[in-house]
């Protein structure tokens, strides 16, 4: 794409930056979207083990089965 | 765009299928709020997310590689042919017409559209799931359906030139199948390892009712689900195109709308069969559970979906009692199974898309019996056993067991279910206990300035 739009429609394609390089940003995208996997899962088992060491006896579930009911 | 016909034939299918994308948004919003309403209240954020997050994960990886899937595998490969490498490079996440484009107005909405279903697709296996799935093992889940298998079976038996219409004559203009009974399949495959919600079955076996905490927003949910599912119906047809296009045996110059085979149809046909299979679907769940509103709605979706695979070429009155005869049996199945296995589906997905979609199927094929399949030479006609086998292919093959196997390797890493502690708790009991712990604090705050 050149920087002007005084041209033929037809004669024109792709308009977006960086035409050519759409192999490096589609390998830099599925990097990012496993690693979100890897940290979201990481962060929910952490959730979980944090929760049940700080409230997860009998008497905690118990007060929150009595605060939360439904 | 050669001339301005051409063009604005163009401009109005980029548009068509642009306003079924915006339209089929809406089956989302309703599936969020039917899993909300449905679920308790300790649980609604992580009910919440974990189906609003699919949409992010399942758009992505349909990009990546989900739409790929489409164009290559129309073949199987190697049932009916090899891959489709040409067919599926301009469709690539690294090809330029994946992007704007002025010389392609089309592939950007068609993946829109096909994208849609895929997060509907994800959307019913969520709702079965509520209340003790941990998120990131079902996001997991939603990418394997959402971007792999239904996809798979879309190639094989929702495109024009897919194997199983060469080959089986199938025929599932709707969706009652690719769509449906894939996500019931796929549901009920997973939870079966996941196993039922805490204190859903008695020691001996009865099982108790967990009463949906909200209804309205359950059926306001299965309202919007409705509507998008107009969205839906018309983003599976072809808007319009010229027998010459189709290029296969149709004679004339009569352009027409088609079904995703390119078989003539008319939006009216399937306006009129999708409310007459709605009404059927509606009447009949009524009855049934003595007028629910859960059991109604559900019965409502259920006979558009059993009806779905033929409501090109159904006469409306034979659309109306498949839709009533398909939540008949799948709210007997439903409760037998339940009952039988000790199933907990929290939302019924299982008996509304898996049975019904399923059941589509089977009906499509002796009621369309002899029916062209195709508008091109060598394929073979609408039969009932192509239709049954595909109807197993979608429910079982692509359905149940991949989602069977994928729930016994996330349950095998200790990924699949939340720890027994923290269902009881509830799932967003940190949520509601830091958000207790501000309320006190600015109560505290507010007494001492007392």
């Amino acid at each position: 794409m050149g920087s002007t739009w005084a041209v033929d429609l037809a004669n024109i394609g792709p308009v977006y930056p960086w035409v050519g390089a759409e192999l490096i940003m589609v390998i830099v995208a599925i990097v990012a979207w496993i690693l979100w996997h890897i940290v979201q899962i990481k962060e929910e088992e952490n959730e979980y083990a944090e929760d049940i060491k700080k409230y997860g006896g009998k008497e905690g579930i118990k007060k929150a089965l009595d605060e939360h009911p439904s | 765009m050669g001339n301005n016909l051409d063009a604005l034939t163009t401009i109005f299918t980029e548009f068509y299928y642009w306003v079924t994308v915006v339209f089929m948004f809406l089956i989302h919003v309703g599936f969020c709020m039917y899993e909300v309403g449905v679920s308790r209240r300790r649980n609604h954020l992580h009910t919440l997310m974990k189906n609003t997050m699919l949409i992010p994960l399942v758009t992505i990886t349909f990009y990546f590689f989900g739409w790929w899937l489409y164009w290559a595998l129309p073949n199987g490969p190697f049932i009916t042919g090899p891959l489709l490498f040409d067919a599926g490079a301009p469709n690539l996440p690294t090809s330029p017409t994946m992007a704007p484009n002025l010389q392609d107005h089309i592939t950007g909405v068609f993946w829109a559209a096909f994208l849609l279903f895929s997060w509907t697709v994800a959307s019913i296996v969520s709702g079965s799931l509520i209340e003790r799935v941990k998120s990131g093992a079902f996001w997991i889940i939603a990418i394997m359906i959402g971007s792999v298998t239904w996809i798979i079976d879309a190639a094989w038996g929702w495109h024009p030139l897919g194997w199983m219409v060469k080959v089986l004559g199938y025929h599932d203009a709707y969706a009652s199948g690719v769509i449906h009974a894939i996500g019931g399949g796929t549901a009920l495959g997973v939870l079966i390892v996941l196993g039922p919600r805490l204190g859903r079955f008695t020691k001996d076996g009865r099982a108790r009712v967990f009463v949906p905490h909200n209804p309205w927003l359950v059926t306001i949910g299965l309202f919007l689900i409705y509507t998008g599912f107009w969205g839906f119906y018309a983003a599976c047809n072809v808007p319009i195109i010229s027998p010459e296009t189709i290029g296969g045996q149709i004679t004339g110059g009569t352009w027409t709308a088609t079904t995703i085979y390119l078989t003539p149809t008319t939006l009216g046909a399937i306006t009129i069969n999708f409310l007459m299979s709605l009404s059927g679907g509606l009447m009949v769940a009524y009855i049934l559970s003595k007028g629910d509103p859960f059991w109604t709605y559900s019965g409502g979706l259920a006979g558009v979906i059993t009806a779905s695979a033929g409501n090109d070429l159904y006469h409306p009155i034979q659309a109306f009692f498949i839709g009533g005869l398909g939540i008949f049996i799948a709210y007997k199945l439903h409760y037998w199974v339940e009952n039988k296995f000790k199933i907990d589906d929290a939302v019924g997905a299982v008996a509304v898309h898996g049975y019904c979609g399923f059941l589509g199927c089977v009906f499509a094929g002796f009621l369309l019996w002899g029916y062209p399949s195709s508008p091109y030479e060598g394929f073979a006609t609408i039969n009932p056993l192509g239709n049954t086998i595909g109807g197993v292919i979608m429910f079982f093959v692509l359905g149940f067991i991949p989602g069977w196997i994928a729930a016994k390797i996330l349950d095998g890493l200790g990924l699949l279910r939340v720890p027994r502690e923290v269902e009881l708790m509830g799932l967003d009991f940190r949520t509601l206990h830091e958000e207790e712990e501000a309320r006190q604090e600015v109560r505290d705050a507010e007494k001492a300035m007392v």
